[in-house]
């Protein structure tokens, strides 16, 4: 099931695999799309949904699934909290019109106090298990998650047990309701309902891939949520051949999230310390984030390790390990409200490394208004890209309207090295981390990121050696020694991997695993679940390159490292059933092996090895940690070992995935009164204006998206012949119907606008795309991918100069996916551009 | 595609387990494409085009090793397809072709594997009896020792009899230096042991290098699996006995697997050889001169009466 992604396109090497699953197996393909691409011409099965309805055909699913009773009962009566109870107070959207109990209407946020199990307050298994919604109350959660398991109804009578508050919150998806809200054919969504249903339980599981067809939305978490659902529900989480698989969408950007370049969490997904949130002592920070039952209640393991390895000496247990020296967080600092900040000249210099926010910010337009504002712009690139060029390059410099001579900015651009010509590793999808050696030295100034950021904080350690202002501390104290080598000083990759692995304090002995990690300052460690990648001084398993042979088992454990512990696949106490018995031989993975009293496991096992599967906690002992999860609970990074379908705690726009409509759209949520997410992440303001819903000035749907034959802001492949050459210049694709409308023909130039801008484009007339009809209104759907400006062999008009700052509550994600635009033919009258746009007035193209 | 992997993971794959290599890898088609090069045999492709997800990787691998110019032509408008057709620059070119509509409405539920956008890696067919090879008074075109046809670039004398005489309309001359350039089948990488660099670089085994008889079975069978899963419109082009081979040209050593009618892809159904085509034609001019003269001859013996 590929569905929120176009898999063949942007990840072609993943669908070898999809097609190997269908040669060996001959696995049912389907694919879920706004537009017929490549993935659905390889698929069995194609469905069309209009772009941004992905919950309806989901929640479509769910209901199918309970209503027929269809679901894998031995799995998720086991492994999710379907039977248990949630507090009286709880209600839910098809009561409350679209919202759930808690809604503060004033503060736009919810309280999860009525979503919590009966008597039981479940912190969230995510990084940020304080949320902002002012709950959970630490100690309450601890004391009653210790004294008793959860409360449910093995009977899934109760009124209030997640069974029942799922089929009733899911009772109004149905086939006919997915037809008016998504556009697709019911008995095309019916197809896909069998086929996946049919390939559940003991000797069956199927697998779902998404990409940021999912999360460009402000409903991203939620369409994901959603998915985790009905794979829980079939027993398709934890077993081979099953898994939500998060298909990562360019190379180590699974890395990037791993050792973060997010700005709310340090390495291994702990939350950075805020200054919104009780994080003012380490004994506060910890006391809130970790869990009092379930894996996370290792977490000051965790963060007394990362302290020890980044300030050494100077951490003591008398300095809070050195936890007052990292910077706190203020708000959201992710990209979008971090261009509204250089906008009002909060933000006075910005370094950029791989980014090309003029491409791939949004609304971009005006970004490159504020980018100006700036004192300083670092750029390290390959190449000159727009971010780099726009005040001297763009349409509007070159019309005059910025001049560069007026451009205050000073200016630095810095020639990074290609992979190919440093060391290091790639952590992709599947979470392996492998190493890759230098194949050239970089030439004259060119330089690594690495070295880069290394002899940059040498300098800065330098310049402020002497100081005794005690804000300088940080850079003071920071650990900064690996060695050095060539003739340029380049840092050892391998130094730092060893670092990220973790060591003993004293020793400088390497250790094994996470498992060894202390909270009393006698362990150091970089990012605790790369933990083993490197667990001796000598042996670096990133670099393990022995595959498995034709007899299996197919697991590849000496196939480079995957986290966490060489895991290849997560929660796989799954892949046996509630006894400890594999589910089937075709699908025997993990098992008890009741003569040795431990788990057998064809992987790394993701269990406590001497746990039995009739194990039961000792309620009077009050246990915490791993000892309050019974021999039935696989989901250990939850507070009560189960797979969450009705989520308590941790999400900003309820504990069940919701349809809402994009914050742009053609028509009215046919569902709820409420039109979009409640708590969607706004900032409205005369540069960034939103649509309102069925504005007739902007009546098509629009969507972006990549090619196979770019990259991303399309840097590495717009400046090199051979790939620009293949898709050489930016277009729009519409159906014929609408280009018949609009008397349009193919290659005709066509002007797309918003009310953030507007842009010209040639036009691609194909059936890949279709009308819709939604809720008895016929709605077009354009799409265009993204990749292009002015830079380069392979050119077009920026799409994104079309999008709005808008985002996902949960990820400040942006909704790129889904937003409404005017389509007229001809091209952009002179004097109108992408960056003037159209912010008063639609422009009126010459035609 | 299994079968391309048919019973094990190469031995030799256990001699290269760490990031770090020793020495350049010889023989590595044994591992990437599991057979040894050996010259005196014959080789070539197998494109199977119901696992062609059309990344264009090919094309950009052979643009890499070969050095090939990038052909600028703009947006064409025809699907994805902007490097338009095989040339002196492009010698992997990858045809779209949309059908999304079945009986006047858009597809859902579709055959196995590829369909309703074709997606073809088309080459050159390296023929069994090549015509440009036969057309090239210099000899600059010969036929290696791995049984494919390859160009001399140092003897070519850019005289482009070649052009007309392939019926595939492959090859041409370059506006640059004038020659003539195609495929060689990466005639330089063959001889270092490497697979050719489109088989390599391809994702999903569309592009299958091999011997070419072992090819040919590999093809038979696959052709057989897609039928029983129920691909009926599944057939062979180029294949002993199969489109492509006729007018004396014989069994391509790159062939291809389709799903429509060759035509669909801007193949000819019916190629032939141009030698083949000189007697016919000689003989029709014979005709054609005897037939004036007699009329010639008629009129003036008419004229003597």
């Amino acid at each position: 099931m590929v569905m929120g992604s176009n898999m063949a396109e942007n990840h072609p090497i993943a669908f070898r695999f999809v097609l190997e699953a269908k040669e060996r197996n001959g696995a049912t393909i389907i694919h879920v799309d706004p537009r017929f691409t490549r993935t659905s011409a390889l698929a069995d099965l194609y469905a069309p949904v209009r772009a941004g309805s992905d919950i309806a055909f989901l929640g479509g699913l769910i209901n199918y699934i309970l209503e027929k009773d269809l679901w894998f009962k031995e799995y998720a009566l086991a492994y999710t909290n379907i039977a248990t109870i949630i507090e009286d107070a709880f209600q839910g959207a098809e009561a409350l019109d679209g919202f759930f109990s808690g809604w503060d209407e004033d503060k736009h946020i919810y309280d999860e106090t009525s979503w919590q199990y009966r008597g039981q307050i479940v912190p969230s298994p995510m990084a940020e298990h304080y949320s902002r919604q002012g709950h959970p109350e630490p100690d309450k959660a601890e004391e009653s998650l210790t004294s008793g398991p959860p409360p449910t109804d093995p009977t899934l009578q109760h009124p209030n047990c997640v069974y029942q508050i799922m089929r009733r919150h899911y009772a109004r998806y149905t086939p006919e309701m997915v037809e008016r809200v998504t556009g697709c054919p019911q008995a095309t969504f019916l197809q896909v309902a069998e086929a996946i249903t049919r390939n559940s339980g003991r000797e069956r599981t199927g697998a779902w891939c998404y990409a940021v067809g999912w999360t460009h939305h402000t409903t991203g978490v939620q369409m994901i949520r959603a998915c985790a659902i009905i794979q829980a529900l079939l027993g398709n989480i934890g077993r081979p051949g099953g898994g939500v698989l998060a298909l990562r969408g360019h190379a180590s950007i699974q890395g990037s999230t791993d050792i973060p370049t997010l700005y709310h969490l340090l390495p291994g997904y702990l939350p950075q310390p805020s200054s919104t949130h009780p994080h003012g002592t380490l004994a506060d920070y910890m006391r809130v984030e970790s869990a009092p039952t379930g894996l996370w209640h290792n977490f000051p393991k965790y963060i007394v390790s990362l302290l020890r390895a980044w300030y050494g000496d100077a951490a003591a247990e008398a300095n809070e390990w050195g936890y007052g020296w990292v910077p706190k967080i203020t708000g959201d600092h992710s990209q979008l409200p971090m261009m509204l900040a250089i906008r009002d000249g909060t933000i006075k210099g910005l370094l950029l490394m791989g980014q090309n926010p003029v491409i791939g910010g949004h609304n971009t337009t005006m970004i490159r208004e504020a980018l100006p504002n700036l004192e300083w712009l670092v750029i390290r690139e390959t190449f000159e890209n727009e971010t780099a060029s726009y005040w001297y390059k763009s349409p509007e410099a070159l019309r005059g309207e910025i001049r560069p001579e007026d451009n205050q900015t000073e200016m630095f651009m810095l020639p990074a090295a290609l992979p190919g010509e440093k060391e290091g590793t790639f952590t992709n999808t599947h979470r392996l981390i492998q190493w890759h050696d230098q194949v050239v030295e970089p030439r004259a100034d060119i330089r690594s990121d690495l070295w880069f950021t290394y002899h940059l904080g040498k300098r800065l350690k330098e310049l402020y050696a002497d100081s005794t202002d005690p804000k300088d501390l940080p850079i003071q104290n920071l650990t900064w020694e690996y060695p050095e080598h060539g003739r340029i000083a380049e840092p050892s990759a391998e130094a730092v991997l060893r670092e990220i692995n973790g060591y003993s304090w004293l020793g400088r002995e390497q250790i094994a695993s996470f498992a060894d990690l202390k909270d009393d300052g006698s362990t150091a460690c970089g990012c605790w679940i790369y933990s083993g990648v490197f667990p001796r001084a000598d042996l670096n398993h990133a670099r393990s390159r022995r595959g498995d042979g034709p007899d299996g088992p197919g697991t590849h454990l000496n196939w480079a490292f995957a986290w966490p512990a060489n895991r290849r696949l997560i929660y796989n106490r799954a892949a046996a059933d509630p006894e400890g018995k594999p589910w089937s031989e075709r699908k025997r993975y993990t098992w008890w092996n009741a003569e040795k009293g431990e788990w057998d496991c064809l992987d790394a096992l993701d269990f406590e090895p001497q746990k039995a599967p009739d194990y039961v906690p000792d309620w009077s002992t009050r246990p915490h940690g791993m000892d309050a999860l019974d021999g039935k609970s696989p989901f250990t990074f939850m507070a009560d070992g189960k797979g969450q379908l009705f989520s308590p705690s941790g999400l900003k726009d309820g504990p069940l995935p919701t349809h809402y409509e994009p914050v742009e759209s053609p028509v009215r949520n046919p569902l709820y009164g409420q039109q979009d997410n409640p708590a969607t992440k706004k900032w409205e303001s005369a540069d960034n204006r939103y649509h309102t819903v069925g504005d007739p000035r902007f009546p098509y749907v629009l969507t972006t998206y990549r090619l196979t034959e770019h990259h991303s802001g399309g840097i590495p492949t717009r400046l090199v012949p051979s790939t620009a050459e293949l898709q050489p210049e930016g277009f729009v694709e519409i159906p014929p119907e609408l280009a018949r409308e609009k008397g349009i023909a193919n290659l005709d130039w066509a002007t797309i606008s918003t009310a953030r801008g507007a842009i010209e484009m040639k036009v691609l007339v194909t059936e890949r795309l279709r009308p819709f009809a939604i809720d008895g209104q016929q709605v077009y759907q354009i799409g265009m991918p993204w990749h292009f400006g002015w830079e380069g062999y392979a050119t077009g008009d920026i799409a994104n100069a079309l999008t709005a700052v808008v985002a996902d509550p949960n990820s400040s994600i942006h909704e790129g996916k889904a937003f409404t635009c005017d389509l007229r033919k001809g091209r952009l009258r002179r004097g109108d551009s992408e960056a003037s746009g159209d912010r008063d007035a639609v422009a009126s193209p010459e035609g | 595609m299994v079968e391309r992997y048919p019973t094990a993971i190469p031995p030799r794959a256990l001699d290269y387990t760490g990031a770090i290599m020793p020495q350049l890898m010889p023989d590595e088609a044994e591992l990437t494409a599991g057979l040894r090069i050996v010259p005196g045999r014959t080789y070539g492709f197998f494109t199977d085009t119901s696992l062609c997800i059309g990344c264009k990787a090919c094309e950009v691998a052979c643009k890499e090793w070969n050095a090939l110019p990038a052909a600028n032509l703009g947006l064409t408008g025809e699907s994805y397809d902007n490097t338009a057709a095989l040339s002196a620059t492009t010698w992997r070119h990858v045809a779209f072709v949309e059908q999304i509509s079945a009986g006047g409405a858009r597809v859902t539920a579709m055959q196995p594997y590829q369909s309703n956008w074709l997606m073809m890696s088309d080459v050159c067919k390296h023929c069994e009896r090549a015509g440009c090879l036969e057309a090239c008074p210099t000899g600059s075109l010969f036929r290696t020792e791995f049984g494919t046809v390859v160009v001399q670039q140092d003897i070519c004398n850019g005289c482009g009899y070649c052009v007309p005489a392939c019926p595939f309309g492959v090859i041409t001359t370059s506006e640059v230096d004038g020659k003539a350039h195609k495929c060689t089948l990466c005639y330089d990488r063959m001889k270092g042991g490497l697979e050719p660099a489109c088989a390599k670089a391809c994702p999903t085994d569309s592009i299958q290098f091999g011997e070419l008889g072992e090819l040919q079975g590999r093809a038979e069978r696959r052709l057989a699996t897609l039928h029983e899963r129920g691909v009926a419109n599944a057939s062979l082009y180029g294949a002993p006995g199969t489109p492509g081979t006729t007018g004396g040209i014989g069994p391509l050593h790159a062939f291809f697997l389709l799903l429509d009618r060759p035509e669909r892809y801007g193949l000819p159904v019916a190629p032939t050889l141009p030698s083949r085509r000189v007697r016919p034609a000689i003989l029709a001019g014979l005709a054609t001169m005897a037939g004036i003269a007699l009329a010639a001859a008629a009129t003036f013996m008419g004229e003597k009466k």
